[in-house]
């Protein structure tokens, strides 16, 4: 296939490799593609030449920046793990072989048990196009209602409370950079110096101008170290804080009662609510001092310009979608959405966690963030992909739901799964591998043999990032290009050409197209009228300016320039007011006792991204965190005798993991955590869903530790 | 199911609201003798010093009677229970028949019998913060009688204001049933700064106009003096209906009265002999009520409260919890005194767990030892760092360790996992700045903030190259 190239003014845009682009900052020196990171939200620009990364200064999210897993990425690209053929039963085949099973038994399953029966489980690191593909895929191939994806995970519970309150879900409203103007930043339940390190760079700069950062985490993390104030809280305890803050910037009439009149509703019903979370009760539900609470209120309601940013630690929970409403009632009680320079802001964490959550492989989604119980949104979507609305399915079964009643009497009997690996990544995931287990048909696409591919009655190799071009919207709602910069190994396909190849063999490949530049323009038109609508960027675009902010809506005359600041003039609600709802606190969904005397929480680490299927094949990465482990604190340890580098076991109602004990008074006396990226905490996690979200509750479970013997046998 | 509430303070507001957030269906009628919604008493003390609105006490807005079906009477007062036609006679000749009736009458200030006292304001409802303000407005003086914690809350709330407060307290030291002696004499001490006189074993004979009389005859300015000379329960209704009476309403683990189908909570029940003053187990109690009577949780029991007494007054940092005079040969006592400083630190241990608890003047430990107070969780074989957790290795600003005590394996870079180690073998091939590490070892180029530490290890190490040349 001959690349398609096409211009702007004179500049060519190419898409494929080689197609050299020149580094602005190296003064001519070809360094390869302009491209992006495959992991985090963040997105850091980066060129990749012949398997050398450098970092891109014209990117402002990272501003020249990489951390250890930017600058490693291209080392998968050759990995000898990488599959290269497709595997029925475990053994290579042809595609064609591989294709034909999958479409034959697809039909036969979807007829035997109806449409339902056929699932797809996608993923937040997918690009914009193969996300929209994906749910349409669902939709229109399959024509079944259950397709969610591991986004549920992630973003669920700031999206359900944003769209809530602003009537739009864009992580952050704002550009990056505005953070470095700030004068307060509070961070809750965020560790960016791991999770996102160049995102530093922006609270740096904050700093350096004077501003102050407050971070809330139960542990001290390197994020919290950079912090001027550090609340650390009880794990399950954020809702109970911000309510407590909330409470304090009333009291200390730090409320903008100006902005509340001119701009929200129901600040009233919300004052009165938090008047029964006065501060010293907060302190005796959260484990933080109320001088401290104080200390963060004066930080933010003397603030000129300031920010209230949350993150999964305390979004992953059963009320997290309440949490994160009680955060944005602290921001919109002091007057900040919709201010340049300040706001609230969700801190997206997979790569495509933004636009993956916006083109319609979530259960209850439509692409351009539509509704797909909205008979207009229907309609509008339906024409697009040439289909009766009537055809289209109804809301599906959220991500645990869905994998839960996998093999089940009423659940689907074959799943597809795209870019994820919730065998290491989901809630009680010892569960969830036995609902796979139990499934007629698993399909796993992927470029490694992930835990769960091994698991799969097929696993389709398919090309990764910098071997396939497509467009990813990052933690700003920015939209972004990513170009190919390298060829695939032969054997490997796009999951565009393996949807378009299913889709041939059940009678609709025309509908599938596998260019994504194609899928792009149809993704433009279906987005066209939505919240997030793309129907105005272009990958010409994209590549010229760098990056377009959502909503972009084409005109007829001079082009929409992308919205960096949504919530200026108003907000997306029919009467443009931001929604102050109440929210009352309530303990966690499994709460300590006797028998599970400490709190489990869970994270990351800086060497590893997600399930680690992709970073756990990086050498420097393994070297650099080679295992798991379980942090707990000096107190703890002394009680148990476990010393540092001990083998301890981690019991949870849900199931036991091993890994390394690591000694740290940076984390409380009565907290374990343990980070995700190998099989073994998620083994352990509660799998009680938000009502609202669906979000499980990933941050906080009771759980009980002991040291293990040198010959595995438990010490009593 | 009926229910009706008598008492739509703190408790009583409570527990409507859990029983309709269990269950839709209930007919509720609550009776409030006070005129005002239920507001949060809790935060008096703020209305008092000028730091919180009347309107921000408020614990349910006006609507949500209406919104949520329930029926209000305010300002009606409940005068009988009759109890064999299961209906309650309010003070208006209206009868409301019920099937639970849940006793939530609170408890009413002390008034000391002395000449004069009609002159002094009670400081227990909105109304009474309503007169103090007012009367603060054009006050030169204040009298406090009572230094237990409302009494000093509201002596510091009127300091604040500007008004010269004397606070008379008959005990020995202030607040003796939560602070040992040395604790309450810092806080004498702490007040005293912040400018409340204070006078401790004092008795009042009398109060005249503008003073208030001592028992030695001594005279005291007082153009308003306030009353917080503790409360009692309020148990007219339940002993005239003969229901169970001591102190309190007497109740069971279900909070249920000698009948079963009336309960008693917050500050009027009398539960395994204790009667609470404070909020928070009025709640756990309103809890287990709803629990029981919508039959959501048949099997939810109370077994009374752990008390925290945390004083809310401004630039005093004061928490005291459980027992906490016991002497060493009861108990395990850790003690910090720091009386030049206003800093009084004090755990009592029993069997390893903390039973009690004393912080004055500063109160970074309050969260932990109040957990650990609350859970009975196991201390540490260390008991140091419960007192000074700021001490306990960690805390702070991540700063450069200095670059010639640092070890070789220290990580210098989190971001590119560069050791100390690889950057002097870094500087030993060549490289003598930031930016050529940098580009050898991918130090600095993630977020950034171990720049300083680079350059730090670098230029020490070409110092240590000029020393040895």
């Amino acid at each position: 296939m001959k690349p398609p190239v096409s211009t702007i003014g004179s500049m060519p845009i190419s898409l494929h490799a080689p197609g050299p682009v020149m580094s602005q900052a190296s003064a001519g020196t070809a360094v390869g593609s302009a491209t992006h990171c495959p992991y985090c939200a963040l997105q850091c620009g980066m060129y990749v030449a012949k398997g050398e990364i450098s970092p891109r200064e014209d990117i402002p999210a990272n501003a020249g920046g990489l951390c250890q897993k930017g600058w490693t990425a291209a080392e998968l690209l050759t990995s000898p793990e990488r599959l290269t053929a497709p595997l029925l039963h475990g053994s290579p085949v042809s595609w064609d072989e591989a294709l034909d099973y999958v479409a034959a038994r697809i039909e036969a399953i979807g007829a035997a048990h109806g449409p339902d029966a056929v699932a797809v489980f996608g993923g937040g690191g997918l690009t914009n196009e193969k996300a929209y593909q994906l749910g349409k895929f669902a939709r229109v191939a399959l024509r079944t209602s259950q397709i969610d994806y591991n986004g549920r995970f992630c973003m669920s519970s700031a999206a359900a409370a944003v769209n809530r309150a602003f009537g739009m879900d864009r992580g952050l409203p704002f550009p990056i950079t505005d953070i470095a103007r700030a004068d307060a930043v509070l961070l809750a339940g965020g560790n960016v110096a791991e999770t996102m390190p160049p995102f530093v760079r922006h609270l740096i700069a904050m700093r350096s101008g004077g501003g102050r950062l407050v971070v809330v985490d139960p542990r001290l993390t390197q994020t919290a170290k950079m912090a001027d104030l550090h609340l650390q809280v009880t794990p399950g305890t954020d809702l109970a804080l911000a309510l407590g803050l909330l409470h304090i910037a009333i009291a200390e009439g730090y409320a903008d009662l100006d902005y509340l009149a001119a701009r929200t509703t129901g600040f009233e019903e919300v004052c009165t609510s938090v008047s029964a979370w006065w501060p010293e009760r907060v302190e005796r539900v959260t484990g933080v001092p109320v001088a401290r609470m104080r200390e963060a209120v004066r930080i933010l309601g003397e603030a000129e310009r300031a920010m209230v940013l949350t993150g999964r630690g305390a979004e992953q929970h059963a009320k997290g979608t309440d949490t994160v409403t009680a955060f944005v009632n602290l921001a919109l009680t002091l007057g900040l959405p919709g201010r340049e320079g300040s706001g609230y802001g969700c801190v997206t964490g997979q790569g495509n966690g933004q636009g993956g959550r916006e083109h319609g492989q979530k259960a209850d989604q439509l692409p351009g963030y539509r509704k797909i119980d909205d008979p207009a949104a229907r309609a509008h979507v339906a024409a697009v992909w040439g289909i009766d609305p009537a055809d289209l399915p109804g809301p599906g079964r959220s991500a645990y739901e869905l994998l839960d009643a996998l093999g089940t009497a009423e659940g689907p009997r074959a799943l597809l799964l795209f870019g994820s690996n919730p065998v290491v990544s989901a809630p009680r995931a010892g569960h969830v591998a036995r609902r796979l287990d139990a499934l007629d048909l698993l399909v796993v696409s992927d470029f490694v043999l992930s835990e769960t591919a091994a698991m799969a009655d097929v696993v389709l190799p398919t090309t990764q990032w910098a071997e396939e071009a497509g467009t990813m919207t990052n933690l700003e709602g920015r939209v972004l290009l990513r170009r190919q910069a390298a060829a695939p190994p032969p054997g490997a396909r796009s999951d565009l050409e393996i949807l378009r190849g299913l889709a041939e063999r059940l009678g609709c490949g025309e509908k599938f197209p596998a260019d994504p530049r194609t899928v792009f323009d149809e993704l433009r038109r279906a987005s066209a009228g939505g919240v997030a609508d793309y129907s105005g960027i272009t990958y010409e675009r994209i590549a010229a300016e760098t990056g377009v902010f959502w909503p972009c809506p084409e005109t007829a005359g001079e082009p929409h320039p992308g919205t960096p600041r949504p919530f200026l003039d108003g907000f997306a609600t029919p009467d443009g007011r931001a929604r102050l709802v109440p929210v009352d606190h309530r303990p966690p969904a499994e709460d300590v006792d006797e028998e599970f005397p400490l709190y489990l929480t869970s994270g990351r680490v800086l060497a590893h991204y997600q399930s680690g299927a992709q970073t756990r094949r990086i050498r420097p990465l393994t070297q650099a965190s080679p295992e798991v482990f379980v942090e707990l604190h000096p107190d703890l340890a002394e009680r148990l005798g476990v010393a540092p580098g001990d083998r301890v076991r981690v019991r949870s109602r849900r199931g036991a993991a091993e890994g390394v004990a690591r000694v740290n008074a940076s984390i409380r006396p009565d907290t374990l955590f343990m980070p995700f990226h190998w099989e073994g905490v998620n083994l352990l996690t509660n799998p009680a869903l938000d009502p609202t979200s669906r979000m499980p509750e990933f941050k906080v479970c009771a759980a009980a530790i002991e040291r293990c013997a040198e010959d595995g046998e438990r010490v009593a | 199911m009926r229910l009706v509430v008598v008492g739509n303070g703190m408790a009583g507001s409570r527990l409507v609201s859990e029983v309709r957030a269990r269950d839709k269906d209930a007919k509720i009628t609550v009776f409030g003798a006070e005129a005002w919604q239920p507001y949060n008493r809790v935060l008096l003390s703020n209305v008092v010093a000028g730091t919180s609105s009347p309107d921000q006490v408020r614990l349910l807005d006006p609507r949500w009677y209406a919104d949520h079906g329930v029926t209000v009477r305010l300002g009606v007062e409940v005068t009988a229970i009759d109890r064999d036609c299961q209906t309650v006679v309010a003070a208006d000749g209206t009868r409301e028949p019920y099937d639970v009736l849940v006793l939530a009458t609170g408890s009413e200030p002390v008034v000391p019998p002395i000449p004069g006292v009609e002159r002094a304001t009670a400081f227990r409802t909105l109304d009474d913060c309503e007169r103090i303000r007012e009367a603060a407005a054009s006050a030169r003086s204040a009298v406090v009688v009572g230094g237990g914690l409302l009494g000093i809350e509201a002596a510091r709330g009127l300091a604040g204001r500007g008004v010269p407060v004397t606070l008379l307290h008959l005990a020995g030291h202030l607040m003796e049933r939560q602070l040992d002696e040395e604790a309450g004499l810092i806080l004498r001490e702490t007040l005293g700064a912040l400018g409340v006189a204070i006078r401790t074993g004092i008795t009042v004979s009398a109060i005249r106009e503008r003073h208030v009389e001592l028992a030695g005859g001594e005279l005291i300015d007082a153009d308003l003096v306030v009353l917080a000379c503790g409360v009692r329960p309020v148990v007219g209704l339940a002993r005239d209906a003969g229901l169970e009476v001591e102190r309190g309403v007497v109740v069971d683990d279900e909070l249920r009265t000698d009948d079963p189908s009336i309960f008693a909570i917050g500050e009027c029940a009398q539960h395994a002999g204790r009667v609470y003053g404070l909020v928070a187990p009025g709640w756990e109690q309103a809890s287990v009520v709803a629990d029981l009577v919508t039959g959501a949780d048949k099997g939810a029991r109370y077994r009374g409260s752990r008390l925290v007494t945390r004083l809310k007054a401004r630039s005093v940092e004061l928490a005291a919890m459980g027992e906490t005079q016991l002497t060493e040969d009861e108990a395990e006592i850790v003690r910090f005194s720091h009386r030049h400083n206003g800093t009084y630190r004090k755990l009592v241990i029993r069997d390893g767990r903390l039973v009690g608890a004393i912080l004055l003047g500063e109160t970074s430990a309050v969260g932990t030892l109040t957990q650990l107070f609350d859970r009975g969780g196991p201390l540490p074989g260390d008991r140091t760092g419960l007192l000074f957790p700021d001490l306990a290795g960690v805390g702070g600003a991540a700063v450069a360790d200095s670059p010639t005590r640092m070890p070789d394996s220290a990580r210098v870079c989190q971001c590119n996992n560069v050791t100390k180690g690889q950057i002097r073998a870094c500087w030993e091939s060549g490289a003598r700045n930031v930016e050529a590490v940098a580009t050898a070892t991918r130090a600095t180029t993630g977020c950034g903030s171990c720049r300083d530490a680079v350059e730090g290890i670098v230029g020490w190490l070409c110092e240590q190259e000029g020393v040895s040349a």
